[in-house]
């Protein structure tokens, strides 16, 4: 349960730092009046659909946490046989960081105004992304061709959850990217545009790294850092 | 005294009027509605059904207890049928969805002096979720098989295999699709109150001037975004084992003679995950009882809370805690020495934030106006009963005492008094306390009084005994202890008499319910702020609240939620949208 603790502290410390700005200190039986004229605004001047999807970005990451302790938990027993990864997996990871590039240019698009190059990078993110899917389809594939089936082995198991799970969230940002695409082919006007486009962004990226986490996880570097990080410690 | 800003010069209200959604029909307004306040009654009244099918579920497993063998139909199958859903219902589907659906949906918004929720589209959907789950789990009785037995816990490797209830049936299978459905339904709710609470206050209504309720909801709901996530990878992983065949928890093991398929799984990796929600799931219950007690004990004591910043303090703090004391549900699991010394420890150290607020509760009492009313009674139920229960939690903390004592009627009692019992009493005292502004009609007072005390005196005549059977070693899950060395004569009495007790709180139960139904149309017309307090739901332009709260314009908020009994004012209360400067309230010591 190590890794959900940790995430968890990244948690707390963000949630300190964040009340640490909210003047607990303060004593509201003494204070009459607008505050608000001395400090700022109540809220955060971030939009609210940021700061929404930050929280749930928080949800989704504590769920993958939870998900690399379980393996690590599983891994530890002795039926453990570790799967060799297939190599599409590495065309995959590109891929995905294609799409990522993508969006992130088509973010930096909206912001200047460029509507053109928004619609190439929302349609190219999009692509990339199929493409992303349909790899890791392929490389579940090849794995039950080479026999690893989801039941013989845990190791198996925990290949197939996490990336299917990891696949399910990227097939949830796909239709909020399509809505977006959509959008910036039938005139949704620039601010909103915009937002969404930056929304999108922030998800992916989020998705990314926690495929990148995944990766190092299921070819094992996740374990052999742990193993490092506790040798040093001890 | 700091007066901030002179009430004359204060600017108009810059907060950003959000886009309301508008609803154009009848399907809009009242069934597929947006709005957080009918959003909040449709969570009320399915928590409330459902939970009423709890509530018969426990007398059948009464019946059993307190006269066995004389009822055929509660077979041993059916009776570990009733314990799991009884135990699953009462937990998740009624105390979580009340708290947070309901009173989150219906509390914050009008607490902070919001239109609405931020996503209100999310927030529908969140509840048809919640109904989807709710119909799932309920089918479950209808599936051949019937419900899941497995216990509310749900331990594998029994909770899926043949001799369990459901285990090779579809009930283990809709029980875990109900709370897959749950918990995405909650999540996407939980990002409604979250977002609220941070982004849609109202001018001036700083953290530190939001209502200890607002407080208690916002931050258990926090902890659940976070929590529920690990009963999600339970249950996703136990559907795998089930279905699919794999073993992430299924060790290899011989049922009927056969081998099965499945092998060197770790039952204990699902108690982790299991009680990694299944704790501070405790608290989320928790925290929103202590923060609506504190605001109920406020208001209908007339004095500002006591310590209201060690209240909030302790809120944050309980939440935080409550993450790393899960293994103290799993001492007897067989785990490493060092370990259980490590949870007892953080077990025992989240007494003191606990304690502090008990503490500040009762000072907030201390030469109080205390009107006696009834959710003022439910309030002063609930101190003492948490009170009670918590002290048992301290024996139970400890991994000696724990051991003995882990399969019998005390931990029954224990977590009943804590975590059913005194919750239940603050949602009972705030139906109580805000019907009138739900409704715009007061709840009928004599009902009121019999449903309190037959409540109270009844919980106490259930559980306090059933401590005392549990101290004599009268085991739990046992569907009939008959010729057991225990089960003396007088613990044959003792059982028997809890269960009429039992039976005698429940029907107590239908008199409120049908005082919550006589009452909206014959229920004395209530005004728009019956008990006088400061927080800004009661200053709404109408009762009940019209669609957008607050009329054309949004309170602005010039103090903190506890100004009673200020002296040098005119009124016993002050509103917290009331500009200009009263004196000081009492300084807190």
């Amino acid at each position: 349960m190590s890794v959900i603790l940790v995430f968890l502290l990244v948690i707390v410390g963000f949630a300190g730092w964040w009340l640490s700005h909210q003047r607990l200190m303060a004593k509201p039986w003494l204070e009459q009046g607008v505050i608000g004229d001395i400090i700022g605004p109540e809220g955060s001047t971030l939009p609210t659909a940021k700061i929404g999807l930050g929280v749930f970005l928080a949800v989704v990451g504590c769920l993958f946490a939870l998900f690399t302790s379980a393996y690590f938990m599983r891994m530890a027993l002795s039926d453990w046989q570790a799967l060799p990864l297939p190599r599409v997996l590495w065309f995959n990871t590109s891929v995905l960081v294609l799409s990522s590039i993508a969006l992130h240019c088509a973010s930096v698009a909206a912001r200047r105004g460029q509507i053109d190059t928004v619609r190439l990078g929302l349609a190219t993110a999009g692509l990339t992304a199929l493409v992303f899917l349909i790899g890791q389809l392929v490389a579940w594939r090849e794995l039950t061709a080479d026999g690893y089936l989801l039941t013989a082995n845990p190791a198996n198991s925990f290949f197939y959850l996490i990336t299917g799970m990891h696949g399910l969230h990227i097939l949830g940002g796909l239709v909020a990217l399509s809505r977006t695409t959509a959008g910036a082919w039938n005139g949704t006007p620039p601010e909103r545009l915009r937002l969404s486009v930056e929304l999108c962004a922030m998800y992916w990226h989020f998705l990314l790294f926690v495929w990148l986490a995944i990766f190092a996880l299921l070819a094992g570097w996740a374990a052999t850092f742990i193993e490092i990080c506790r040798q040093l410690l001890t | 005294m700091v007066d901030i800003t002179p009430a004359d010069t204060v600017p108009p209200a810059e907060v950003a009027e959000m886009e309301l959604y508008h609803p154009h029909s009848w399907w809009t307004k009242y069934v597929f509605s947006q709005d957080a306040k009918v959003i909040a009654i449709q969570y009320s009244a399915t928590a409330t059904a459902i939970g009423m099918v709890a509530l018969v579920l426990s007398w059948m497993m009464r019946l059993q207890l307190g006269f066995p063998g004389t009822f055929d139909f509660i077979t041993p199958e059916a009776y570990y049928q009733f314990i799991t859903m009884h135990g699953m219902i009462m937990v998740i589907y009624l105390l979580t969805a009340l708290f947070l659906g309901g009173f989150g949906n219906y509390l914050i918004p009008l607490m902070v002096g919001a239109r609405d929720m931020v996503f209100p589209y999310v927030n529908m959907l969140s509840y048809w979720i919640y109904l989807l789950a709710v119909l799932v789990l309920v089918s479950s009785f209808f599936a051949p098989g019937g419900p899941t037995g497995a216990g509310w816990t749900l331990y594998p490797p029994q909770a899926i295999m043949t001799g369990t209830p459901g285990g090779q049936d579809w009930g283990i299978i809709l029980m875990l699709v109900s709370l897959i459905l749950f918990i995405i339904g909650f999540t996407m709710g939980g990002l409604n109150y979250v977002v609220t609470v941070l982004q849609a206050r109202t001018r001036g209504m700083t953290l530190m001037r939001l209502p200890l309720t607002v407080w208690g909801i916002f931050t258990a709901t926090v902890m659940a975004l976070l929590a529920f996530p690990a009963l999600f990878v339970a249950c996703v992983m136990m559907l795998f084992d089930r279905a699919l065949g794999t073993s992430f928890f299924m060790p290899a093991i011989v049922e009927m003679g056969e081998q099965l398929q499945h092998g060197g799984g770790s039952p204990i990796l699902f108690q982790h995950l299991f009680w990694f929600f299944g704790h501070p799931e405790v608290y989320i219950v928790a925290l929103p009882a202590f923060g609506i007690v504190s605001d109920l004990i406020s208001t209908h004591a007339r004095k500002n809370i006591f310590g209201y910043r060690m209240m909030v303090w302790a809120i944050v703090g309980i939440g935080a805690l409550s993450f790393v004391v899960w293994a103290h549900h799993m001492y007897v699991s067989g785990m490493h020495p060092y370990f259980g010394f490590f949870f007892a420890t953080t077990t025992l150290i989240i007494a003191v934030p606990t304690a502090i607020k008990v503490y500040n509760w009762v000072l907030t009492l201390w030469r109080g106006d205390i009107h006696l009313t009834i959710p003022m009674l439910f309030a002063l139920a609930f101190i003492v009963t948490f009170v009670n229960g918590g002290l048992t939690g301290l024996f139970l903390g400890n991994v000696v005492v724990d051991v003995p004592l882990s399969d019998t009627m005390f931990v029954v009692a224990h977590f009943h008094m804590v975590m059913g019992v005194a919750p239940i009493l603050v949602i009972f005292g705030a139906i109580y306390h805000w019907y009138p502004k739900v409704t715009g009609r007061m709840l009928n007072e004599a009902m009121g009084q019999f449903h309190f005390w037959v409540t109270f005196l009844g919980a106490y005549l259930i559980f306090f005994p059933m401590h005392y059977i549990g101290l004599m070693g009268v085991p739990r899950r046992y569907n009939e202890l008959t010729d057991m060395t225990v089960m003396t004569e007088s613990a044959h009495d003792l059982n028997s008499f809890i269960s009429i007790m039992a039976f005698l709180v429940g029907f107590a139960q239908v008199v409120f319910l049908f005082n919550l139904i006589w009452s909206i149309r014959h229920g004395r017309e209530a005004g728009g702020n019956p008990w006088r307090a400061t927080t800004l739901e009661w200053q709404t332009p109408q009762t009940p609240p019209a669609h957008g709260n607050f009329g054309k314009e949004l309170p602005i908020v010039y103090r903190w939620a506890y100004d009673y009994s200020v002296p040098g004012a005119k009124e016993d209360f002050i509103p917290q949208n009331m500009p200009g400067s009263f004196g000081s309230s009492r300084e807190p010591a």
